[in-house]
């Protein structure tokens, strides 16, 4: 396996390891409004966030910095071609971040208002974005050769960019509600638990929409038929789409979040798999797609990377899983 | 506006902004920390109330710090692919070891501490701002390490049409990245100081909790009095490094037109960059500038005159940022040294705690022109003599950068207001009641 294949994969895995993590709150901020309607279970649902939000966001930043190291054209390329619903995607975050830290520092009604808004709407919004910037990098953009981008943000606002989108919400809300059931043992757990219990049909009826869809909307099938073993992927992703419902109804909230976490991680691989060794591909000419062996960096580069990451990413793990355990019970009440 | 005027003035935006938490965080976090090792140490209870105010308002600058952290990060490829494309290979593993390496332990402990006061035990709790502290400058060595390869790049080959890195110590053992890393973390320790004195002189001239902002005071009064020092001491032997590898910048920070020998300084100058002179120059001290940059009063500097005029950065912006950095950066020790002659009876002096509150802006102003120094005098490079910045930019349009910075304005503005007001609120509050105690303080 060349280094730039084995970046691929590390590339591929932050993504889901990102998806994972803040998918949870993602959904869970994106959830409120459904969840939490007075103050007691509003200050629930975000201690239940509290903690971990910040953590799971450096994934993105890290997801973002490699993507820069080990595949600069790559980088370059994907956000410039991307830049308004990028921008976009900051300003949700921004604003986000900013109200986990900010919506407890004063019992101000009109305040705390203002920032459950910019949760709720700081969390749908980068979930609809991703997905929806996932979906136009299976499908493929208007880039050529030089990386420059023809098309406006309308062009990403396409039938498959937006059942992208539409998938990952679904996503995210399911795994956030189930979170915030596996935190919760009084009522808020359970209609938490009844809610991803809902949201899971829309999810399987979308997942299949999504399947058929890719089917015709972009080349990701090309890589499965060339070596069948790969439908193994999307085999699994059923099998958790479906573990997922079997522990919501038996009222297993942790167990079933790992099953969605699960799902996310094999619907995110299904995607990859069927990508390799495209990055960012073009739908102009496949000549000017961005891929793993046309856009990394210096063999020393992806060498010293590959170090660094082996090294640390590992121990990052350990202590997120840690603090993870640490505050199973909750932290100190915050909000 | 083009592309290029409106992504720099983006940058230029986003990052001013991000600097004006970041380096409150650096040297609080220290403080902090070295709060609660007294507590663990000494058992005493003011030493917990201290940490726990003054953390109160380190979170509130940290939250901001962070979010404004990844618009910097994404910056770079969304309006700077073209940079991207070609330095990428050396800058971006700069970034991404600064995530892997740095913020996730940051982002991960800066929770714990948050949220685990009453679940760690105080060594526990102590060693957790410790942790924070320790990640949030190894986080500002790479960011240093980053810069100031764009301002003297080493360690790397044009190869592929795009520079390949070639040797990655060289990166971290420079001496102009040593000479920014020592001057970029003394002046965000200072800021922290002075912010903490600041703070505790408007409580002290209210006769607030004197105990406990004395002892905040005093605290940050010795920390900032050697911060002072290597600022300044640490700027000037920085000073010499841009000397030898960026002539045109020192010349452009000293409007230094004619190359000659035995150089002299003026004291009072008024740059004329239209007619490539100094309006006004006088008060002339016989080779000093000479002196300064060389350690040599008969040395030759070089004049800008001696670069063509496209490669000579703006020189009135670089020349009064630096003349405003050097005049605060001689405020600062004097300010500390007045401090710590009256340090055990600061309250019989109102008049100098008055003024160290209104010096709070004082460091964060110094910190913004040295950046614009660092930066407007590297111009027209983006990475000095490699690439320039107008060749940098994005393919992108126009109305894109124009509408995005429009909207990134409208939020910082928001969350700007949103932190002052949080940030007023809860240091004039002052600290929560000592225990057994009824009521608060102010």
């Amino acid at each position: 396996m060349t280094l730039q294949t084995i970046w691929f994969i590390l590339w591929g895995v932050l993504w889901i390891i990102y998806f994972i993590l803040d998918g949870f709150d993602l959904g869970l901020g994106a959830a409120m409004p459904f969840l939490a309607r007075n103050e007691n279970r509003k200050r629930k649902l975000y201690n239940a966030m509290g903690p971990f939000w910040d953590g799971n966001e450096v994934w993105l930043l890290t997801a973002g910095g490699v993507t820069f190291a080990a595949f600069p054209e790559t980088y370059a390329t994907m956000f410039s071609a991307m830049y308004s619903a990028l921008m976009l995607l900051l300003l949700a975050l921004i604003l986000r971040g900013v109200a986990f830290e900010f919506r407890g520092k004063s019992d101000n009604l009109t305040w705390k208002k203002t920032w459950d808004i910019c949760l709720v709407a700081g969390s749908f919004l980068p979930a609809l974005l991703l997905g929806v910037a996932f979906a136009n990098i299976f499908k493929g953009v208007p880039v050529d050769a030089a990386g420059v981008f023809h098309g406006t943000l309308l062009t990403y606002l396409n039938p498959y960019g937006l059942a992208g989108g539409v998938l990952f919400v679904l996503m995210f809300l399911v795994h956030g509600a189930l979170w915030m059931a596996s935190k919760a043992d009084d009522e808020l757990g359970d209609d938490s638990i009844a809610f991803a219990g809902r949201v899971w049909v829309l999810l399987l009826g979308w997942a299949v929409i999504f399947l058929v869809m890719t089917w015709f909307a972009t080349g990701l099938y090309d890589n499965y038929l060339e070596s069948p073993v790969l439908f193994v992927i999307p085999l699994a992703a059923v099998v958790c789409l479906l573990l997922t419902r079997v522990f919501i109804t038996r009222k297993e909230a942790l167990k079933a979040w790992f099953a969605s976490a699960g799902t996310i991680l094999t619907v995110t691989a299904f995607g990859l798999a069927g990508l390799f060794p495209a990055m960012f591909p073009s739908s102009l000419d496949p000549a000017f797609s961005r891929t793993a062996f046309n856009a990394s960096s210096s063999p020393l580069t992806l060498s010293i990377m590959l170090g660094v990451v082996l090294v640390f990413v590992p121990i990052v793990i350990g202590y997120q899983i840690w603090t993870y355990r640490f505050f199973s019970k909750g932290g100190d009440e915050a909000y | 506006m083009d592309v290029v005027l409106l992504s720099r003035l983006q940058f230029a935006l986003t990052i001013i902004f991000h600097f004006f938490f970041v380096p409150l965080t650096l040297g609080l976090s220290i403080l902090i920390a070295w709060m609660e090792t007294r507590f663990v140490m000494s058992g005493d209870e003011i030493y917990r109330r201290m940490a726990r105010f003054w953390g109160k308002l380190f979170l509130i600058n940290f939250a901001i710090g962070v979010v404004t952290g990844i618009t910097l990060e994404f910056q770079f490829g969304t309006n700077w692919a073209e940079y991207s494309r070609y330095v990428g290979d050396v800058f971006g593993s700069l970034l991404a070891i600064e995530a892997t390496v740095a913020f996730f332990l940051e982002s991960t402990f800066i929770a714990v501490w948050h949220f685990g006061w009453k679940r760690l035990s105080p060594k526990a709790h102590a060693a957790a701002i410790w942790i924070v502290a320790a990640a949030s400058n190894i986080s500002a060595i790479w960011i240093v390490a980053a810069n100031s390869w764009m301002q003297d790049p080493v360690g790397y080959v044009i190869r592929n049409g795009r520079a390949e890195l070639s040797d990655f110590g060289a990166l971290l053992t420079h001496p102009y990245f040593f000479g920014q890393l020592i001057h970029t973390l003394s002046s965000a320790y200072l800021l922290a100081g002075f912010f903490v004195m600041g703070v505790s002189a408007w409580h002290l001239l209210r006769g607030n909790e004197a105990g406990f902002f004395n002892r905040s005071f005093r605290m940050a009064l010795v920390f900032s009095f050697v911060c002072a020092l290597v600022v300044a001491g640490g700027g000037h032997f920085h000073g010499e490094t841009v000397a030898d590898t960026q002539p045109e910048k020192i010349a452009a920070m000293t409007s230094h037109w004619e190359t000659g020998v035995n150089v002299p300084m003026s004291l009072i100058i008024w740059p004329d960059a239209a007619n490539e002179r100094n309006a006004v120059s006088a008060l002339k001290i016989p080779g000093l500038l000479s002196f300064i940059t060389q350690r040599d009063f008969n040395a030759e500097v070089k004049g800008l005159l001696d670069f063509p005029e496209d490669e000579r950065p703006p020189v009135l912006l670089t020349f009064l940022s630096f003349h405003a950095m050097v005049g605060l950066g001689f405020l600062f020790p004097l300010l500390t040294v007045i401090g710590l002659l009256i340090r055990n009876r600061l309250e019989d002096f109102p008049l100098f705690l008055k003024a160290m509150l209104v010096a709070i802006p004082l460091p964060y102003l110094a910190i913004q022109f040295g950046w614009i120094v660092a930066e407007v005098g590297r111009q027209p490079w983006i990475v000095y003599r490699v690439m320039r910045t107008a060749d940098a930019v994005s393919p992108i349009q126009a109305s894109q950068v124009l509408f995005s910075s429009v909207a990134l304005i409208g939020v910082y503005v928001i969350i700007g207001f949103a932190a002052l007001y949080l940030i007023v609120k809860h240091a004039a509050a002052g600290p929560e009641p000592a225990p057994g105690t009824e009521g608060g303080a102010g």
